[in-house]
């Protein structure tokens, strides 16, 4: 497989921007490599540096240490060359206010210096598949979140690039919008478009990439597929119980002594039980609290998730 | 990269056309009413010389083609960058950041012209200036029009790029202010000479300059600053203004 992305020890500090202001160190040191024709995922909660990671690959944000390459091609030493290359959707709205939708489509395609003939064809089609036909001749002040959406990720592949980066790209859609949208990027990675999108949505993670990086606090925290990486919570699946009052050790003992506990952490009036297998545990695992006259608050079983994973790995929720 | 940068500069003139009825409203109205009073009414009220007109027509068109290459850049600029970031889609074009920003530069120059193109004809006909242009005239009027569009295109950049989109109103009431009333467009600068500390401190402001530049090639018989002085500035405030808009704008592009 050859490598379109290859990220190395990747670091970046934002300089405080007030003399009272701290510096924020968003990546401390990041790697990963993603193959050409490769669906790839940067999962992890606001914050993590999954935009920042996204902003060096895209020539605007300048790394402080480490190296990134697209296509073999340095991005901070030959960003020219590097924005020829990849197609990007940003998290915010930067669609041109001042044109139409059609000219938005055309203007793109033109800075990119593809001729006028293939400009009028790409926008054709791409405004066909992306079903923006109704209102393509309207400035896009009006447009809904999911048209906006459509028509950024239309733009990006207006001069037909190797890459497309996505930051982001289902936040604020209806359920509906979503499930479409992923339908389209599927849709393009199948026709052997390389992509790499960050989210903070596991299941859109889980749906649609063929490797996940789970980052948080800019350090990359695991790096697989994303079954193998539900397979490596310990056990797999979760049981979270809240008891009134705090977790006593003595219990934490006596639930790891129970058939098919892998591990068991507890955290504050919570404890979390991994384990190979649900059934039946959850009732063991109560009449043990309840013997010894602990009261159980709340009680959840999950199955094995990247949402456990994180958890397993953090111990926070990505849910944040 | 040159495909890049008139691409760039293609939709900028596109979206220029669409909106050319406020331009001109914009870049007309202030030169008609000022013309008006200051070139019709007054004269014949008796309560400033005839000739004060053919003094008054150099400052005008400078004002407004400065003013306009200014607005042209910053305006539009100072927002993307506080608040739309629709200028990340142009600097995801397939051209360096400083490409982006000489483009900018190159649209403000344009619509300063365009500006001048409106408002001579306009000013001199109501003023009933008597101008004699010879050839030598109309190459100055060019390079005076080019360098003083050029200079105020690059010093709306650094403005853009050093303020926030809420404080560009004060910016333009604050900075502006002083520098039309100390920029020789109501009078020439050689008849400070009485004011002698007041005619140095002007020489701080580039707008003094691409005044007596219009003076120069418009009205060479009246007073004026020396040819040399005029071009020297106009160049120097112009790289100066251009090295320092390139400087900011590439660090308020990259993060």
């Amino acid at each position: 497989m050859e490598t379109a992305i290859a990220v190395e020890d990747l670091k970046k500090t934002y300089q405080p921007k007030t003399r009272k202001g701290v510096e924020v160190r968003a990546l401390e040191g990041i790697s990963f490599q993603v193959s050409r024709g490769e669906f790839f995922g940067l999962l992890g909660p606001n914050g993590a540096g999954k935009t920042t990671t996204i902003g060096i690959l895209t020539t605007r944000v300048m790394p402080t240490g480490g190296q990134a390459r697209i296509e073999g091609i340095d991005v901070a030493h030959n960003p020219v060359a590097v924005k020829r290359l990849i197609g990007v959707v940003p998290q915010v709205n930067n669609l041109d206010r001042s044109l139409t939708a059609r000219e938005i489509l055309q203007f793109h395609a033109e800075y990119f210096g593809v001729p006028k003939h293939q400009r009028e064809q790409n926008a054709r089609q791409l405004v066909e598949r992306f079903e923006l036909a109704d209102r393509i001749d309207e400035k896009v002040t009006g447009y809904s979140g999911g048209m906006v959406q459509r028509l950024k990720i239309a733009r990006a592949l207006m001069h037909d690039p190797a890459i497309l980066f996505l930051d982001e790209p289902t936040t604020g859609l209806d359920p509906q919008s979503r499930r479409s949208m992923w339908d389209l990027l599927s849709e393009l990675n199948v026709k052997g478009l390389t992509i790499l999108l960050t989210t903070h949505n596991m299941e859109e993670a889980d749906q649609l990439c063929r490797r996940i990086a789970i980052i948080d606090h800019g350090k990359l925290l695991a790096l697989d597929s994303p079954a193998q990486l539900k397979r490596s919570v310990p056990g797999g699946y979760l049981i979270e119980l809240q008891i009134r009052g705090e977790v006593k050790e003595s219990f934490v003992g006596a639930l790891r002594s129970l058939s098919g506990v892998v591990d068991v952490k507890p955290d504050h009036d919570r404890v979390r039980i991994y384990a190979d297998r649900a059934e039946g545990l959850l009732a063991n695992a109560m009449r043990l609290l309840s013997n010894d006259g602990v009261m159980v608050t709340d009680a959840h079983v999950a199955e094995p998730s990247l949402e456990n994973l994180f958890l397993h790995l953090t111990g926070r929720s990505l849910k944040g | 990269m040159t495909a890049t940068f008139i691409a760039l500069l293609h939709r900028d003139l596109r979206v220029a056309r669409r909106e050319l009825q406020y331009f001109l409203l914009r870049v007309g109205l202030q030169p008609l009413l000022f013309t008006f009073i200051f070139g019709f009414v007054m004269p014949r009220l008796g309560i400033i010389q005839q000739g004060y007109t053919a003094m008054l027509l150099p400052g005008i068109l400078g004002l407004s083609m400065t003013l306009s290459s200014m607005q042209a850049v910053a305006l539009p600029l100072v927002i993307d960058f506080g608040w739309t970031k629709e200028i990340e889609d142009r600097l995801l074009a397939p051209i360096s950041i400083s490409g982006v920003a000489l483009e900018k530069i190159l649209v403000g120059i344009l619509q300063a012209i365009i500006a001048g193109l409106v408002v001579l004809p306009l000013a001199w006909l109501l003023m009933g200036v008597h101008l004699s242009l010879g050839f030598i005239e109309i190459v100055q009027l060019l390079l005076v029009a080019i360098l003083s569009s050029w200079l105020f295109a690059a010093f709306g950049m650094v403005v853009a790029t050093a303020v926030e989109p809420q404080q560009i109103g004060l910016v333009f009431n604050v900075l502006l202010a002083p520098m039309i009333f100390f920029g020789c467009a109501y009078y020439p600068w050689a008849t400070l000479r009485v004011i002698p500390w007041f005619q140095y401190a002007v020489l701080l402001n580039p707008l003094v300059y691409a005044n007596e530049g219009f003076r120069l090639a418009l009205t060479p018989a009246m007073p004026h600053m020396s040819t040399w002085l005029v071009y020297i500035a106009l160049s120097g405030f112009s790289l100066f203004f251009t090295w320092l808009g390139l400087k900011k704008f590439q660090k308020r592009a990259l993060d």
